[in-house]
């Protein structure tokens, strides 16, 4: 059984079912599901729950993270990646070596950083940047989205962003915290790209979207 | 997050060295302007005023006081405001920030030396009585620029102001009704525009990532090529040159914003 | 409840003054809302979870709600000077217990959720509309909320009672004069705040429990439809 998504409130029931579950941002009472978070509800597979729309970035292990180095440490760098804690770089999760008296030289403060969130710990979240892709970002803009919506900017296996990045020829990083970079060989291009994400963020909800978004990048061609 | 990365500080700067906005506007052009009338009915005035994304609203009250004793025949004109928490992420609660007191300041000062109003039309009884004006302005959204959509919140407020009517036996304002008298103000209109310097080029009003990029700044309070009132913040420093180039940019900028604004005056 | 009873602005005893609401207001805040109730106007504007600043006030257990009332000087006809005062202090302080029981601060130890109001424009009732518009904002930006709240004031008029009061009846002088009753409930019926000012014997305060709960049944349908149509003013009255 799959329901049509609806936008719900907290403490508005979703369905009233004895079968169906209580799954994220969600509870059961009295045969009923309660939405506890404002949000999309989706119902399938017997399983209730609300899709965020809003609120702020939540931190997950996996997650790929853009960020800003605001401190050096003996150990490594403190990254603030949009959450109330600063997340933790350490010297062992660079893929190259590191003069422990001149962190500077490989990140310094006021640096962009794309890196991954390899561990969420009782000390907070440690960052990696050990991958091929991630590390340093050179020249380019960054901007920030509502961080709900980077899902439907990457797209299923990343089809959303690859039809802009293709089209507009650019490169485009996205964090899941909400921050996205672009460069691109010229300025109108890297404007572009970024009104065409800014285009997917708002009509993320909306069906046909990656009709409507080919449709907008071929008549907005720069 | 809230914040904008110094490689995005890096590449404002590079397009403004060719004349270039992420918005596509040139470095003279504001955004789009809208202001509304009447945001509470309790004001003797009142004004909301939209620059793109950002908001500030301003209101006058008026009440009865004594004026000073060098002037006489003048009424009293106190400005305020409050960079509300409301506006954006980055202020912090508690007592106004120094944000809030240049606002004041830097309004107060183009309101005052330009000429604009009348203090003498604020005159009740010479030597005794005259009208305390407020202009309180506070600041819905922080998209940038919040100076100058300030200072048209006060002008716009000032303009549609009426005076309450003085009653003679307590001697203080009766706020149930107002006059058809508006508020004593002279044809000068003295606009303020913050020119800011980012690299080695300057452009006005800013969005928050183009002030966040901002090195520094000259605010100017002008009314038709007469410059009433001036302030640069910050401590870095500009040449000469960069002044001249400042105040040229100054100019371009105050035609285009008056033909935006006029319209929308009472 | 006595239903001969002349208001001053001709609204039936249980009448509510024509309510706007609007959701998403405030492009930077994490949620927004505006709440209007007749000639009151309040803003709010929520931003959070974040880190609570300064350090000696997080709390390792639960996160904190931190509700800021402010009312514009020009919101009265007798200007407020700008600047801390003690009524707004309070108002505060009640206006974020009003909220906190729908919230699950559990969830952010050591974090602030910061909800600010402003009123732009007052004819009685501010706080109530402080609270509405704050509960729409909570739920816009997305915070664990097991319900909404909503806040209305309910009183007596000499004898009669009466739903939410406008100025004009604050300054009621006939007979008892006015009893003024601040409400705010959850949608299950759960009383999150009340507060009294004037003479009420216990059968009328419990009458004046009963309308607050059926009014409010209104107010939460406005409230939902809001949260529903973001960008769009919702009308009603």
């Amino acid at each position: 059984m799959t329901e049509e998504r609806q936008l719900v409130v907290p403490g508005e029931v979703i369905i009233k079912s004895d079968d169906v579950l209580p799954g994220e941002n969600t509870r059961k009472e009295n045969g009923e599901i309660i939405a506890l978070r404002y949000g999309l509800s989706e119902v399938s597979d017997n399983i209730a729950k609300v899709i965020p729309v809003s609120g702020v970035y939540q931190a997950r292990r996996g997650n790929v993270v853009i960020g800003e180095i605001v401190g050096l440490t003996s150990a490594g760098w403190l990254v603030d990646v949009g959450v109330a804690e600063n997340a933790f770089l350490s010297i062992m999760e660079v893929p190259r070596y590191v003069d422990k008296n001149a962190l500077q030289e490989v990140f310094d403060i006021g640096d962009a950083i794309i890196a991954k969130i390899w561990n969420m710990g009782g000390r907070g979240i440690d960052l990696s940047v050990k991958l091929r892709g991630f590390g340093k970002l050179y020249e380019g803009m960054i901007f920030g989205v509502n961080p709900n919506k980077i899902p439907r900017i990457i797209g299923k296996e990343g089809s959303m962003i690859n039809l802009i990045k293709d089209a507009t020829g650019c490169n485009i990083s996205v964090g899941q915290n909400g921050l996205i970079w672009i460069k691109g060989d010229t300025l109108d291009k890297e404007l572009f790209a970024k009104k065409a994400i800014l285009y997917v963020e708002e009509n993320a909800t909306k069906e046909g979207l990656t009709d409507n978004v080919t449709k907008w990048l071929s008549e907005n061609k720069q | 997050m809230d914040k904008t990365f110094d490689i995005t500080k890096e590449r404002i700067k590079k397009c403004l060295a060719e004349g270039k906005r992420f918005d596509g506007r040139k470095p003279e052009e504001f955004r789009e302007v809208a202001i509304e009338y009447d945001i509470s009915d309790k004001a003797e005035g009142s004004a909301r005023v939209k620059i793109g994304k950002t908001e500030v609203i301003a209101g006058v009250k008026m009440d009865v006081g004594e004026p000073y004793s060098d002037s006489p025949k003048e009424g009293n004109l106190i400005v305020s405001a409050e960079v509300l928490p409301l506006c954006s992420s980055r202020v912090e609660i508690g007592k106004p920030g120094f944000d809030s007191l240049e606002i004041a300041r830097v309004i107060d000062r183009g309101l005052r030396e330009s000429g604009f109003i009348d203090f003498s039309g604020l005159c009740i009884k010479e030597g005794e009585k005259v009208w305390n004006a407020y202009v309180d302005i506070y600041t819905i959204n922080d998209d940038g620029n919040l100076l100058d959509a300030s200072g048209l919140a006060a002008i716009a407020a000032l303009k549609s102001a009426r005076i309450p009517k003085y009653n003679e036996e307590t001697g203080k304002a009766d706020y149930e009704n107002l006059t058809d008298k508006k508020f004593p103000l002279t044809s000068i209109v003295p606009i303020t525009i913050s020119v800011h310097k980012l690299g080695n080029k300057f452009l006005v009003d800013p969005t928050r990532e183009e002030e966040d990029a901002s090195q520094t700044k000259v605010i100017i309070g002008s009314s038709d090529g007469i410059i009433s009132s001036m302030q640069k913040g910050n401590e870095e420093s500009i040449e000469i040159e960069e002044m001249n180039q400042m105040l040229d940019l100054l100019e371009k900028s105050w035609e285009s914003l008056h033909k935006k604004v006029n319209k929308q005056f009472k | 409840m006595s239903t001969n009873f002349k208001r001053p602005d001709g609204r039936k005893v249980n009448e509510l003054r024509p309510i706007r609401a609007k959701v998403g207001i405030i492009p930077n805040a994490d949620g927004s809302a505006m709440f209007a109730t007749g000639n009151t106007i309040a803003i709010a504007a929520v931003y959070g979870p974040k880190k609570m600043h300064p350090q000696h006030l997080q709390n390792s257990e639960k996160g904190t709600l931190r509700f800021t009332y402010n009312m514009n000087s020009f919101s009265v006809s007798d200007r407020i000077k700008p600047g801390q005062n003690r009524r707004a202090i309070e108002i505060s302080k009640i206006s974020g217990w009003a909220l906190e029981p729908v919230v699950d601060l559990k969830k952010f130890p050591n974090e602030v959720i910061d909800v600010y109001v402003n009123i732009i424009q007052a004819d009685a009732g501010t706080r109530c509309a402080g609270i509405n518009a704050a509960s729409m904002a909570l739920a816009h930006a997305g915070i664990p909320m097991s319900d909404l709240v909503v806040s209305i004031s309910v009183g007596k008029l000499d004898k009669t009672i009466v739903v939410d009061l406008d100025k004009a009846e604050e300054d009621f002088e006939e007979g008892e004069g006015p009893t003024d009753i601040p409400v705010s409930l959850t949608s299950k019926g759960k009383i999150t705040h009340i507060q009294l000012d004037g003479k009420i014997n216990s059968e009328q305060l419990k009458e004046a429990i009963k309308a607050a709960k059926e009014a409010g049944k209104e107010i939460y349908e406005i409230q939902k439809k809001a949260l529903k149509n973001v960008g769009e003013e919702i009308k009603y009255g």
